[in-house]
């Protein structure tokens, strides 16, 4: 598969959060803010870069039979080392973001792409393809944060300090205030809303591509009974 | 002489959609009639605001699904779930409030499932908890009844209050929900389980002046209201029986029973019928024909869980009141509901389960 190829499956075509609907637990509990889901993606995005590389470069020495065992003590130091790093240098938002961040281990992304792609690959591969996935999930983590923070609370970037230090203070814009905030957009059932819209919206967008592009072809030479597949 | 033959069916149920809804319309009246003699004007406020908001809502939905609009304003479907809605939440709350969860009552719990006929979720129910969870104080500040109230509002005085949050002589909610004595007072339900929480007797707790009568001021009379108008409907055969009999069933059997065993500790079975929303829920609520079980047998299952689920909310739940959740709870369960409540086709050994046919 061709960089080119990975960067669209891993963004769009085969998005982790919008199509394979993996790792949707993180992804659903901490996107109320912008600041929490970007903290959350960037480190779902460094676990699935590191865990993909050393999948892919231990692959020829790992027995089929245990693989599942193996990859998942390879996602776990990497878990435990991000865990870490956190705790030492964003100790705000490793406190916000409280058990999610351990609980990446299970998330489905990082051990479906170990299984699905790390594992059959060579590791340069492996890591590019890591690194789009983890974009893809990183860019729908954010979109939801910011839908759910603007619609909840009105602002963007609230408390990105925790993740970016003192400066990022004069990040946090503040659209309009709300005296009663739509505390449904905060908490739990938002997220799940949000979400059914923007999967919505994306096979919309990739209904109207369809659309366009076999629009030219006046004569249909056969009907197509399966999906493309 | 000539005898015509037709097939069956011979007798036709000649009503439309709109015909029966505006049945539920005039059946509302004599509660939205009660409602605002005990809670004042706000109520004719908020269904105003809820109408208009569910033309536009419905309208503006119809033409990017490619519909004609003009159904919009034929199909009483949409206006219906405003009234509903209108009717549930208090009186004077600020006017965003109805606008907010109309909107989300027709756009997403209606239209986004496919429109009228499709939802799942009953729509008025699934807005008035998106409104309860996002915004509990004002969903939960009921004025006081006329009687208690240490100030009266006029109409002019209603309409201020509910645009800009504070009446011309500038009370704010806060300040209309106090007593003559100076206290704010809360629904009776809300009451009794302020009281019950803090250890109190129910006997201890009808003490309080919100509670003349068999179940709070102004709240009996509400709920005999929309008895009268479900039975109106059940009467002219707009609904069935099973789903309000269910439901005042399914409550009745489990406080009646708590209410035996521990008098002291449980609300009475007279007052769970006669406080909240429990008569307007199993008439008007509950009988939604989109969102409810489709046969009888199924329809009698639905309004007993609907019921038992308000009395275990009401006891257990962290909200004053239950029935737009236990609706919503019971939607849920519609399917399993008809799958196994389908009746025997003539000619079938009974006892065959749906599906398997």
């Amino acid at each position: 598969m061709s960089y080119r190829e990975l960067t669209w499956q891993g963004l769009w075509q085969n998005n982790p959060a919008l199509v394979q609907l993996l790792g949707l637990c993180p992804l659903l509990a901490v996107s109320n803010t912008v600041t929490n889901a970007l903290g959350l993606g960037l480190a779902t995005l460094l676990v699935l870069v590191g865990s993909n590389i050393t999948v892919s470069l231990v692959r020829e020495w790992v027995p089929k039979e245990i693989r599942i065992p193996v990859f998942v003590m390879v996602i776990a130091t990497f878990v435990t080392v991000i865990q870490l790093l956190m705790n030492a240098y964003v100790y705000g938002l490793y406190q916000a973001l409280g058990i999610f961040i351990p609980l990446i281990v299970t998330n489905c992304v990082i051990i479906g792409r170990a299984e699905a792609y790390a594992s059959k690959n060579p590791w340069h591969h492996a890591a590019y393809d890591g690194l789009m996935m983890g974009l893809g999930f990183l860019i729908v983590l954010v979109l939801l944060g910011g839908i759910r923070e603007v619609i909840g609370n009105g602002t963007l970037f609230d408390g990105a300090e925790l993740l970016l230090g003192d400066w990022a203070t004069a990040l946090r814009i503040e659209l309009f205030a709300v005296d009663y905030p739509l505390l449904l957009a905060i908490l739990p059932p938002g997220a799940f809303i949000a979400m059914g819209f923007i999967i919505a919206l994306k096979n919309g967008i990739d209904r109207y591509l369809e659309q366009r592009a076999s629009k030219p072809v006046k004569e249909v030479t056969r009907a197509r009974v399966t999906s493309q597949g | 002489m000539t005898f015509k033959l037709a097939a069956s069916p011979h007798a036709h149920q000649r009503r439309t959609t709109q015909q029966i809804m505006r049945w539920v319309y005039l059946a509302l009246v004599p509660g939205v009639l009660t409602l605002m003699y005990f809670f004042g004007w706000g109520v004719l406020w908020q269904l105003a605001l809820a109408i208009v908001t569910a033309w536009v809502a419905e309208a503006a939905c119809m033409a990017l699904r490619g519909r004609p609009i003009s159904s919009a304003w034929r199909d009483h479907t949409a206006l219906v779930t405003a009234v509903l809605l209108a009717i549930s939440i208090p009186g004077m709350a600020p006017w965003w409030l109805i606008v907010i969860g109309t909107a989300f009552s027709i756009i997403v719990v209606k239209h986004v499932y496919g429109g009228v006929g499709q939802n799942i979720f009953n729509p008025a129910m699934a807005g008035y908890v998106l409104l309860l969870v996002s915004f509990p104080v004002q969903m939960t500040s009921w004025p006081l009844p006329q009687s208690l109230a240490q100030f009266d509002l006029s109409f002019w005085d209603t309409t201020v209050l509910i645009f800009s949050g504070y009446t011309p002589a500038g009370y704010s909610m806060e300040q209309l929900r106090m007593g003559v004595d100076g206290l704010t007072m809360a629904t009776p339900l809300d009451s009794l389980r302020t009281a019950l929480n803090h250890q109190l007797t129910i006997s201890e707790a009808l003490a309080q002046p919100i509670f003349s009568g068999l179940a709070g001021i102004g709240w009996q009379w509400i709920n005999a209201a929309f008895l009268l108008g479900g039975l109106v409907l059940l009467k002219v055969r707009v609904i069935s029986w099973h789903i309000p009999g269910g439901m005042l069933l399914g409550l009745l059997i489990p406080a009646s029973i708590a209410w035996l065993f521990a008098p002291d500790q449980s609300v009475s079975p007279l007052m769970h019928l006669l406080s909240g929303a429990t008569m307007l829920g199993a008439f008007f609520i509950a009988t939604d024909p989109v969102t409810a079980a489709t046969s009888n047998r199924g329809r009698l299952y639905f309004g007993l869980l609907i019921g038992f689920l308000v009395f275990v909310i009401r006891t257990w739940g962290g909200y004053p009141d239950a029935v737009a959740f236990a609706v919503l709870l019971a939607n849920m369960t519609v399917p399993i509901i008809d799958k196994y409540s389908q009746p025997t086709a003539y000619g079938h050994a009974s006892g065959g389960r749906g599906g398997q046919s």
